[in-house]
């Protein structure tokens, strides 16, 4: 939430430049008017309800059933057609349903589509307050008779809402490697050069490799020799710039070099990647659709590439900065907050170091925000960034821009004139377009400029 | 899917004999299934209708935005469907005891849907057969058109929410007979008050004259009357011969498309006509449904109850019926539950039914005393509850019994939203007790689509004129395009849409937003979009 008196006090600040101002008032207007669609229901409307969850008490599986109709595939297949035909593209495959419960950081990607029709938008209404609904019981008017949280608290947005579809959403999911491999090879997706291998603490592999004297499973012919000379040179029975005879050798049983079946800790590439988003009130819709949507693809495409070796780490930010659980809260998450943008990018390297996470991992960062910053000169948001820049693979930032911030935002400023882009192109990438025109293409060459070896060169 | 057990079909014909002897009225013969939840994948996208004609949508996530617009459902996950006979779902593992409830519950959704006039129109058919005949014609098309047939499908889906449920349900309640001759019905609707639009007491007078003409000669009195007017208005008959009832009647954007397209009443297009015809038809099966929840829900839910507890197979079980019961029809402290509202609706009409308080000498009385005092014992509250189910829709049922003592008796209230700033919390809060307010709430909360009709002035066969009358709300940006795209297709020409948009306007120095309203106009010509400001 917004510190009101920290607000007011940059407003009237001399420091400030006006175009900051300007978006601190529009961010404290938009606060006023926002709806908050990923905020789980505190309450049942008037059609959430059927006989069935009423009376059978059952909740109705959704989602699941594309798989056993239709595949990815197919339907890819048919949008093409429709491209063809002359009909707007229909399939999106970016949609996110709730990650399956109790695994951490697992993303459930279903295709989705929408059946347009001429409907009444609720969201823009000429009263200034926001829907209302029915009641009952004890109370006057004006009395407060239940609160929400603005920032949804861990744990909460799981089996709060009106229940419907609960559960089934979990039952089958196309796993995000399925999409990782469609974006790679459909949509040519670069293969990533994975750069150093490192220890797997979770993966074995079993071979004859330890070695045993005496007994085991494999003789090893050229370590037995090597152990019989020893043994000779010892006894006498080999003299130095003299070729031994075999037949003089002495041979001892233990010094038999058996190759014995064990276990090994595998060496393997496996990436943690940080997404990290605006969640203040100017990200409202289409920029955090946008973001959203293209994290999960980028969170695919990496788990293909590490076949499936990738974690995942959720940081949202408005003023300050927290860690959420997984990827529906990472995206459902909306508050009508103020924007730092650094306090994001030093809780990172706050993670990365407390963890040690750079000793074990390949780290990337993906940032998502409408390039709204508050901080004027961005020293703090450099800082950081340099920081980060130490141990990373790669930094990622998209900016999605509002219709209404236009020309070049503080975020792509800031970055730009620090020089970091020029120094260092092959870790840190930026890319920005507007929200609103963003389709799915663009959405996805945009991850190509901020995936790719080479930099692509983006004319929007 | 597979019918319940012969032990479960007993209690059932067993709960049917009951009912009617308590008054519902359903025919005898109903079946009953017990379903899986893979059954219910495929079946919720199709109404819970499994004959309904396949389409690929139904097998994709079908993203709905809350807040933003709603989807309203249809008929998603209803127990019983309006077929003949009646089919009823139900779980496999049900205890009896809750099973009688339930078919109380679903007989009386049966009996609804069967003399509720909101109804009328699916009384003469069994739409199971209907749908599967459609889905047998679609196929057949698939077939020999392809894709193309899922286009049409997709584009009539579009618009399907704008068929004209009202006007197809008044042409068919409307007693013809009753129509007076065409040049009558001219004379007075079109020719006295559109083309020389006389004053309103000149046409009383004309109106009062005809009857009294008609009266003195019941075999020619319209001639003589028509002598008259030709006197008066040399001009009528030219006038009429070039009048074209065709053209002013109200049709739905869809009917209006079938009849008048000529794309699609080319030869080789009719078969899309056909295909137009089986979603127009299924969406107005349909729409009584979504008209009719919280008067539907209140009926069956205030009979499951009156039945089971007088129901001697209740014994034992009272504690665990009283608990579902609560949970289905309790009113929330926030939120909205049509079970609850309904249910309590009828008890307050019977209640009032019974006191002789919607009697006409009860609302003349001025004294409130008197009026509290009010009890005439008429004991008519159960004809009066079933005349109710029989007339009315949510609509009507809200707008007509919603009054401050019922809203004071049941400690209704509207429940504001708003933000508290140092908390860092929404409050929800008790908005407003006043009858007005709360009945506002729940219209505004009630399934109403868009009112978007034809312009005929301006429509020509190249140009396809809609406008949206605008009701306080704009309509939902994003999806117009791509709506209008269909109905092009559908049209073979231009289309365009006129509407309004609310635009948010910040004035200095205020805190608050202004709102302006614009309109704009749509052009979607050879799939290419272009919207400007009127």
């Amino acid at each position: 939430m917004i510190d009101w008196n920290q607000t007011i006090k940059l407003l009237s600040s001399p420091d400030v430049s006006d175009e900051v101002k300007d978006n601190i008032r529009r961010e404290l207007e938009l606060s006023q008017h926002l709806q908050f669609s990923g905020t789980p229901s505190y309450y049942f409307e008037l059609y959430d309800r059927n006989d069935f969850f009423m009376l059978l008490q059952r909740s109705v599986p959704g989602g699941g059933q594309i798989f056993s109709m239709k595949s990815l595939d197919d339907l890819l297949e048919k949008d093409k057609q429709r491209e063809k035909d002359g009909f707007p593209k229909k399939i999106r495959i970016g949609k996110i349903l709730k990650p399956t419960k109790g695994k951490k950081g697992k993303v459930v990607v279903v295709p989705t589509t929408t059946e347009p029709k001429f409907l009444h938008d609720d969201s823009i209404t000429q009263e200034e307050e926001e829907g209302s609904t029915g009641g009952s019981g004890e109370g006057e008017e004006g009395e407060v008779i239940g609160e929400q949280p603005v920032r949804p608290e861990e744990g909460e947005g799981e089996g709060t809402g009106a229940g419907q579809g609960e559960g089934g959403e979990h039952d089958i999911a196309q796993e995000a490697y399925d999409l990782g491999k469609v974006l790679t090879e459909k949509f040519q997706l670069p293969n990533l050069k994975i750069k150093g291998r490192k220890r797997s603490f979770t993966k074995y592999v079993y071979d004859l490799t330890d070695k045993h004297m005496g007994f085991g499973q494999l003789l090893d012919k050229k370590a037995t020799l090597r152990k019989i000379i020893q043994s000779n040179i010892l006894f006498g029975n080999v003299k130095e710039a003299e070729s031994p005879d075999p037949g003089e050798l002495i041979f001892n049983p233990k010094d038999q070099v058996f190759r014995i079946m064990s276990r090994e800790k595998d060496y393997e590439s496996q990436a943690i990647v940080f997404f990290i988003r605006d969640y203040s009130g100017s990200m409202y819709g289409a920029p955090t659709e946008v973001i959203t949507q293209q994290h999960l693809l980028i969170y695919s495409w990496l788990t293909y590439q590490y076949k499936n070796n990738v974690e995942t780490r959720f940081i949202v930010h408005d003023t300050s900065a927290k860690e959420v659980e997984n990827f529906h809260n990472y995206y459902s998450y909306q508050v009508a907050g103020g924007t730092y943008v650094y306090p994001a990018f030093e809780l990172s390297n706050e993670i990365i170091e407390k963890e040690q996470l750079a000793r074990d991992y390949n780290i990337y960062i993906f940032y998502g925000t409408d390039g709204d910053d508050w901080e004027d000169d961005g020293a703090n948001l450099i800082e950081a960034i340099k920081k980060n820049l130490r141990y990373t693979n790669r930094i990622g930032i998209t900016v999605a821009k509002s219709s209404w911030s236009g020309g070049t935002t503080r975020v792509e400023q800031n970055i730009g004139d620090s020089g970091l882009l020029e120094d260092k192109p092959d870790l840190i990438r930026l890319d920005g377009f507007t929200a609103e025109e963003a389709t799915e293409e663009r959405i996805i060459e945009g991850i190509k400029a901020l995936v790719s070896e080479k930099i692509l060169q983006w004319n929007s | 899917m597979e019918l319940i057990s012969q032990h479960t079909k007993g209690i059932m014909e067993e709960c049917k004999v009951r009912a009617s002897d308590a008054g519902l009225q359903f025919e005898s013969d109903s079946l009953e299934y017990i379903v899986s939840n893979r059954d219910l994948i495929e079946l919720s996208p199709k109404g819970m209708i499994p004959t309904l004609y396949d389409y690929w949508v139904n097998d994709v996530e079908v993203m709905k935005k809350k807040g933003v617009y709603k989807l309203y459902p249809t008929n998603p996950y209803e127990t019983v469907i309006n077929t003949r006979p009646a089919i009823s779902f139900y779980n496999d593992n049900n205890p009896d005891w809750l099973n009688i409830m339930i078919f109380y519950h679903v007989l009386a959704h049966i009996d609804f849907f069967q003399n509720n006039i909101f109804f009328k129109h699916t009384w003469d058919e069994n739409f199971v057969d209907k749908a599967l005949a459609g889905k047998r014609l679609v196929e057949h098309y698939r077939r020999e058109y392809g894709r193309w047939v899922d286009y049409v499908i997709e584009f009539s889906r579009g618009i399907n929410n704008l068929v004209g449920f009202y006007s197809s349900l008044s042409a068919k309640h409307f007693q013809k007979e009753l129509n007076p001759s065409k040049p009558i019905s001219f004379y007075f609707d079109v020719f006295l008050q559109e083309i020389k639009k006389v004053s309103e007491h000149i046409v009383y007078e004309e109106i009062e004259n005809y009857n009294r003409t008609l009266s003195q000669h019941p075999e020619v009195g319209e001639s003589i009357f028509f002598a008259g007017i030709k006197r008066k208005y040399p001009e009528f008959d030219a006038i009429y011969a070039r009048y074209d009832e065709e053209k002013r009647r109200r049709k739905d954007i869809m009917q209006y498309i079938l009849d008048h397209s000529a794309f699609l009443n080319k030869e080789e297009n009719r078969w899309m006509k056909s295909v137009m015809e089986i979603v127009r038809e299924t969406a107005l099966y349909f729409e009584p449904q979504i008209r009719t929840k919280t008067i539907n829900e209140g009926w069956s839910s205030y009979w499951h109850d009156q039945l089971f507890r007088k129901d001697e197979r209740i014994v034992g079980h009272e504690s665990a019926y009283a608990k579902i019961n609560a949970y289905v029809t309790s009113v929330n402290r926030v939120g909205l539950n049509p079970y609850a509202i309904g249910l309590r609706l009828f008890w307050y009409i019977e209640k009032l039914a019974n006191q002789g308080k919607l009697e006409y000498k009860f609302h003349k009385l001025q004294d409130i005393l008197s009026r509290e005092n009010y009890d005439q014992e008429l004991g008519k509250g159960k004809e009066a509850i079933f005349k109710v189910r029989e007339n009315f829709s949510d609509f009507t049922l809200l707008n007509t019994f919603i009054d401050q003592d019922f809203v004071d008796r049941y400690k209704l209230f509207v429940v504001g939203k708003r933000l508290n700033e140092e908390k860092e919390v929404y409050e929800y809060y008790v908005k407003s007790k006043k009858a007005s307010d709360y009945k506002q709430m729940l219209m505004d909360n009630m399934y109403h689509p868009p009112v978007i009709e034809v312009n005929k002035d301006i429509t020509d066969e190249d140009n396809l004129y809609l406008v949206h009358h605008f009701e306080g709300k704009q309509l939902y940006k994003d999806f117009i395009p791509e709506t209008l795209i269909g109905i092009e297709y559908l049209w073979g020409g231009a289309v365009q849409l006129e509407t309004t948009e609310i635009v948010k306007k910040r004035k200095a120095n205020q805190t608050k937003n202004g709102f302006d309203l614009r309109k704009v106009l749509y052009t979607v010509k050879d799939r290419q979009i272009k919207r400007k400001t009127l």
